[in-house]
């Protein structure tokens, strides 16, 4: 793996006393796209949380070569950090256009002034947006809402780009879809780490893997290797994963 | 009752009446921003109008001192934060809004003489000691509560209303005091006689709403604080810190309370406690429109005045029970027609 972008070691999560996880290790490199598998309850969302600083947690998360401290979620957006939570976070009563501009808010303020131009780009991504940009994003059908949410964390141009479980609750052609949509990102030179519980889906589009199993990590590899291991085909592929 | 003294009382209740229709905008911001129900709304009404007044008095006004003092304890504060969380490249901004600002504010209230200056400037420069209270009063008594229930931050605006209804009466003493009006001018319009702090009140009343309604719906600031008080945590994730929204909606707040004690000073006599009386009654128009609607929040303000004048000329004593009795029905109704929404988060 070449220079890591994020490198997360020992982190710890406790709500109250109850750890939810434990000693975690975890890089992602440049560029490449790191997915991180596991089921339900196993601390996914919650890792998340925590190396986006809306959770406090213990240990040490190092991004672009600079340990975070005083983790704080606006210093880390203004770091090129983004986060695209699990229940999408939109503004509902505010137009796609509003909610792409802002999340470009961190770059207004420090003094950008090309958010049309990045509009336009996350246009071409999504062309479904542009049809939509007057519209109330509370009106948008699932797939879309998903789409809105990760063209609203491009605006932010990021280095490092986190989704969680991006395929939830949308109906299969849509996940496909957006599961291109992450691989061509790739191209434009954003880290990617991607949450999910749709492991197949997962594993096709990533560089390397973790699975995640009660707050500990379980096993990791090049995702391939992953696809391939007896233990992750018997639990999160099923029996079609070797057809694949 | 004839038509002249219907009238006129329309004319006394639509004054008014644009008075509360901002405080309860800036009731409603300030709630559905950082959801604090402020209470304190009114002391910035009074000191608004009092500092004015000192000014036209000739005196220095106290709340320049609150200014200085508040400033020194948010710097302190802040800076003991910014060295232990190893960020000392904050300070600079601290000694800038915290320090610099008001000493600034300070240096030219004491040099200037304002009781010699022309009424706009002292205006601005009442405006300019009392809106900085504003986000310094939420860095000190809120953000560090920020995530607390809706119950303990109205604990705590009870506790910062009497603090600064009790430093009002510090600074600016039992007396009540009025201002010069904006303008002598009298206006005959058939038999009734309008003057002109009410046109002053009613124009500077709308050009307030319409600059709010632009600042919502077309600056970037304005659509933060929407998304804020839309998704608390998708605003988060976008970079608009808790803090930010926070110190600008109580900016908001501020100066709108301030800019309404300085309109109706030349109305009514100002006391240091009358702010409390009009701030609540903005509430009243803000529970109208639930605490979320800006419109229905000015709609329900009008009525607010227009009910208030109307029964202070039927049943005068009788004039506060009336307007705040009104919560009632208008809290059956909101009960049975709305159903409680969970938040989506």
């Amino acid at each position: 793996m070449s220079t890591p972008i994020l490198e997360i070691r020992d982190l710890c999560v406790s709500y109250g006393k109850v750890e939810a996880l434990h000693h975690i290790n975890l890089k992602v490199a440049a560029g490449q796209i790191v997915t991180v598998i596991g089921p339900n309850g196993a601390g996914k969302t919650t890792m998340l949380s925590a190396i986006m600083g809306l959770l406090p947690s213990k240990g040490e998360i190092e991004f672009q070569g600079e340990v975070q401290r005083d983790i704080e979620v606006e210093h880390l957006v203004a770091m090129g950090m983004t986060l695209v939570p699990e229940k999408r976070a939109l503004f509902g009563e505010m137009s796609v256009e509003d909610n792409l501009l802002l999340g470009a808010f961190m770059r207004y303020r420090a003094g950008d002034r090309d958010q049309g131009k990045t509009m336009d780009q996350v246009f071409g991504t999504f062309p479904r947006l542009k049809e939509r940009r007057a519209q109330l994003a509370g009106t948008l059908s699932g797939g879309e809402r998903q789409m809105l949410a990760v063209g609203r964390a491009l605006m932010a141009k990021p280095k490092l780009l986190m989704l969680d479980e991006p395929s939830l609750g949308l109906a299969p052609l849509i996940v496909r879809e957006i599961f291109h949509i992450i691989a061509d990102l790739k191209k434009t030179g954003v880290a990617i780490l991607l949450v999910e519980q749709n492991a197949r889906a997962a594993l096709q589009i990533a560089d390397y893997g973790y699975v995640l199993e009660t707050g500990s990590v379980a096993l990791e590899g090049e995702s391939r290797a992953l696809a391939d291991d007896p233990r992750v085909v018997e639990t999160y592929l099923g029996l079609g994963g070797k057809k694949q | 009752m004839d038509l002249q003294i219907a009238l006129l009382l329309g004319q006394d209740g639509i004054v008014n009446g644009a008075i509360y229709a901002l405080l309860a905008l800036a009731l409603v911001l300030v709630f559905a921003v950082t959801r604090v129900i402020f209470i304190p709304q009114g002391e910035f009404v009074a000191y608004g109008a009092l500092t004015l007044a000192a000014f036209e008095a000739g005196k220095t006004p106290g709340t320049l001192w609150l200014l200085l003092g508040a400033g020194v304890l948010v710097a302190l504060i802040d800076t003991v934060i910014a060295v232990r969380g190893g960020n000392p490249g904050r300070i600079k901004r601290i000694v800038l809004w915290d320090l610099a600002l008001p000493a600034a504010i300070a240096g030219l209230v004491l040099w200037l003489e304002p009781a010699t200056l022309p009424l706009a400037a002292k205006v601005a420069l009442s405006l300019a000691i009392v809106v900085p209270l504003g986000p310094m009063i939420y860095r000190l008594a809120y953000q560090p509560l920020a995530e607390a229930s809706v119950l303990v931050l109205l604990i705590v605006s009870v506790a910062v209303h009497i603090a600064l209804v009790g430093l009002g009466l510090l600074f600016f003493g039992a007396e009540g005091s009025r201002t010069t009006p904006f303008s002598e001018a009298q206006f005959n319009v058939g038999t009734l006689t309008v003057n002109g702090q009410t046109l002053w009140v009613l124009g500077a009343s709308c050009v307030l709403i319409v600059a709010l309604y632009l600042f919502f719906g077309r600056t970037l600031y304005g659509k933060a604080l929407r998304a804020t008080a839309i998704n608390r945590v998708g605003a988060r994730l976008m970079g608009i810190s808790t803090t930010l929204a926070g110190k600008l909606s109580f900016t908001l707040a501020a100066g709108i309370g301030a800019l309404s004690g300085i309109l109706i000073a030349p109305i009514t006599t100002v006391y240091y406690d009358t702010g409390f009386l009009i701030g609540l009654k903005g509430f009243v128009a803000a529970i109208i429109a639930g605490l979320v609607s800006y419109p229905l929040a000015a709609a329900g303000a009008i009525l607010v005045g227009l009910l208030e004048s109307f029964s202070s000329f039927w049943a005068s004593a009788f004039k506060e029970v009336i307007v705040f009795t009104l919560i009632i029905p208008v809290l059956v109704w909101r009960s049975l027609t709305s159903h409680h929404v969970e938040e989506e988060e």
